[in-house]
């Protein structure tokens, strides 16, 4: 197993830098959905994903904690393989429990919620800190209520996620990556399935979120968002990335032919 | 037509229903049928209803019931235990495993449970004795297969590896109804996949596996009846036993059936409770009683405020 620095040597992994993705492909059966994603996204900086549907956005966001495996290319979450290890000059599967270790570490958000139907909003933040890290429950509570606080649904604690609208499950699961502290809260299209009128208080917690300091990669179709909130923003077609920049220079004066389609289309 | 303001109040206008004809005439025919069937069974002296209430707590019967619920706490146990091997096999991702556990839902399920019996029963004929031989050590032990199967032991093996088919099939679709978005939330969050089976999956897939789990109990408590045909003592043999002597057979039938449907009760309210705890989540508790006058009402005073 290697170490963080000899990764950083090995790969070329600039210093400062969250998330990096060097060639990453991805195929389901036939089908290649990943052509070889090229991606760095620095320590503390919020990167938007665009693109259309069946681009490989949301494939790309779930191979970067593993929830799909990697065809090829290498992808680091500061500085460490994920779901593998480089030894030798090849990349062995870990261990399922070092998997878990440090899947704990890169939070996720996503479109369908996925809160656990049988917990209550406060269940759902204290499960993973105190049955994956072993936080005594008083602490795990204390820190739930505070996150509540946070995303502002203190009242809500009690209450089954079936009890929540949407945009109410969405802050709470969005509290719940956010329980376990993670290096990096991965965002995949955390307001699709939101009726318009909740699309806002989502956004406004993720804006508040970004602005205090947390790594944040954000597949979505809020352009708006990406403009005011992003500090990059990558438009992603058929399983490649077409093109990548600062949000306002891109939207305002996109480089590709391809881009300008789809930022005229959802503009 | 021109209305005067202010001459209806809201608060106390009354709706009057619309008065359902078919049902009442249904409920009253029911209710006929019923007194006319009640009638002719508890006045019929065949029945025999005194001597079936005096042998209501004979030893013999309760020694059979108590035989029957025996058997029927062990087989479920052990066939939930067995079921949910399966089911699991059932779901790896392994084609062999998989095809493993297809084959022996098959089989189990699709031979008849009193087929089966017999067969355990019988197993001598096809294995005379079991026997542990391990080179250079020697024989470990061996007994004869006569010896330990016993018509009680052949019933538990027999019927819980029937009924370990059907809850296969049962806990697999609970699995299986819980959305993969559950497990891939706490994957994310770095559980371990037997934490998340046991923390996210079980708990949401008890919902769906307990009201048929249920059933099968109460099928399985029927089917131990079974038994009688290798002479286990159970219920309806201890029964057997006594009208074979007193020839009193629809008494001591009935009796059977008493105590049949207490326990069916008492299953049925246990399940209630487990149905109530799994389903917390979003439960609405159903009327067991209802008031069964409400067809008759044709009036209701609804506030329009």
């Amino acid at each position: 197993m290697t170490s963080k620095l000899e990764n950083k040597m090995l790969f070329g992994v600039p210093d400062n830098s969250m998330v990096f993705a060097r060639g990453v492909k991805k195929s389901f059966g036939a089908v290649e959905v990943l052509k070889g994603i090229d991606l760095t996204v620095q320590k503390g900086s919020v990167a938007c994903i665009v693109g259309p549907s069946g681009s490989g956005k949301s494939t790309f966001l779930r191979c970067i904690n593993h929830l799909e495996e990697l065809n090829g290319g290498v992808l680091l979450v500061d500085g460490e393989f994920i779901g593998h290890d480089y030894r030798n000059g090849r990349l062995y599967e870990v261990k399922q429990r070092l998997l878990c270790k440090r899947r704990a570490d890169i939070g996720m958000v996503f479109q369908s919620f996925n809160l656990f139907a049988h917990m209550t909003a406060l269940e759902n933040l204290i499960e993973a800190p105190i049955q994956v890290r072993g936080t005594p429950r008083k602490l795990a509570l204390e820190n739930a209520r505070n996150l509540l606080e946070r995303v502002g649904l203190s009242e809500k604690a009690d209450s089954y996620p079936r009890q929540l609208s949407g945009g109410q499950q969405q802050r709470v699961a969005i509290a719940r990556a956010l329980a376990m502290n993670p290096k990096v809260i991965l965002f995949d299209e955390p307001t699709s399935a939101l009726d318009p009128e909740l699309v806002g208080e989502v956004l406004v917690v993720m804006q508040e979120l970004a602005r205090s300091g947390m790594t944040m990669i954000v597949v979505t179709h809020e352009i708006g968002f990406a403009r005011e909130v992003g500090d990059q923003l990558i438009f992603m077609d058929e399983g490649v990335v077409v093109e990548h920049g600062h949000p306002r220079d891109m939207i305002q004066n996109p480089s590709s032919p391809r881009t300008r389609e789809f930022l005229s289309k959802v503009l | 037509m021109h209305l005067p303001d202010n001459t209806i109040s809201l608060e106390r206008l009354v709706v009057v229903k619309r008065p359902r004809y078919r049902l009442m005439i249904g409920t009253l025919l029911t209710l006929t049928l019923f007194y006319f069937m009640f009638t002719a069974i508890a006045t019929n002296p065949a029945f025999g209803w005194p001597i079936a209430k005096s042998y209501l707590f004979n030893s013999t019967i309760l020694k059979g019931l108590w035989q029957t619920l025996t058997l029927t706490i062990t087989i479920m146990a052990a066939s939930i235990f067995i079921g949910a091997l399966i089911a699991i096999m059932r779901l790896s991702s392994s084609k062999i495993l998989n095809s493993f556990a297809a084959a022996y839902i098959w089989f189990f399920r699709g031979t008849p449970a009193l087929l089966q019996l017999i067969f355990w029963f019988n197993l001598s004929i096809v294995v005379r004795e079991l026997s542990l031989t391990l080179p250079f050590i020697g024989t470990l032990f061996a007994i004869k297969t006569n010896d330990f199967m016993t018509p009680f032991f052949s019933a538990v093996i027999a019927l819980s590896l029937h009924e370990a088919g059907y809850m296969a099939e049962i806990i697999r679709a609970g699995i299986k109804s819980v959305p993969t978005g559950q497990s891939e939330a706490a994957s994310s969050l770095g559980m371990h996949p037997a934490l998340v089976m046991k923390r996210i999956i079980m708990p949401q897939a008890m919902r769906f596996i307990v009201p048929p789990t249920g059933n099968e109990t109460i099928n399985l408590l029927k089917m131990t009846s079974l038994v009688t045909f290798i002479a286990v003592d159970d219920l309806l043999y201890a029964a057997q036993s006594i009208y074979a002597r007193t020839f009193e057979t629809i008494p001591l039938l009935a009796v059977v059936a008493f105590w049949y449907l207490s326990v069916v009760t008492v299953l049925t309210i246990v399940q209630y409770f487990i149905e109530k705890y799994y389903g917390r989540s979003d439960f609405r508790p159903q009327p067991i009683l209802f008031n069964v006058f409400a067809i008759f009402q044709t009036k209701k005073i609804i506030s329009a405020a």
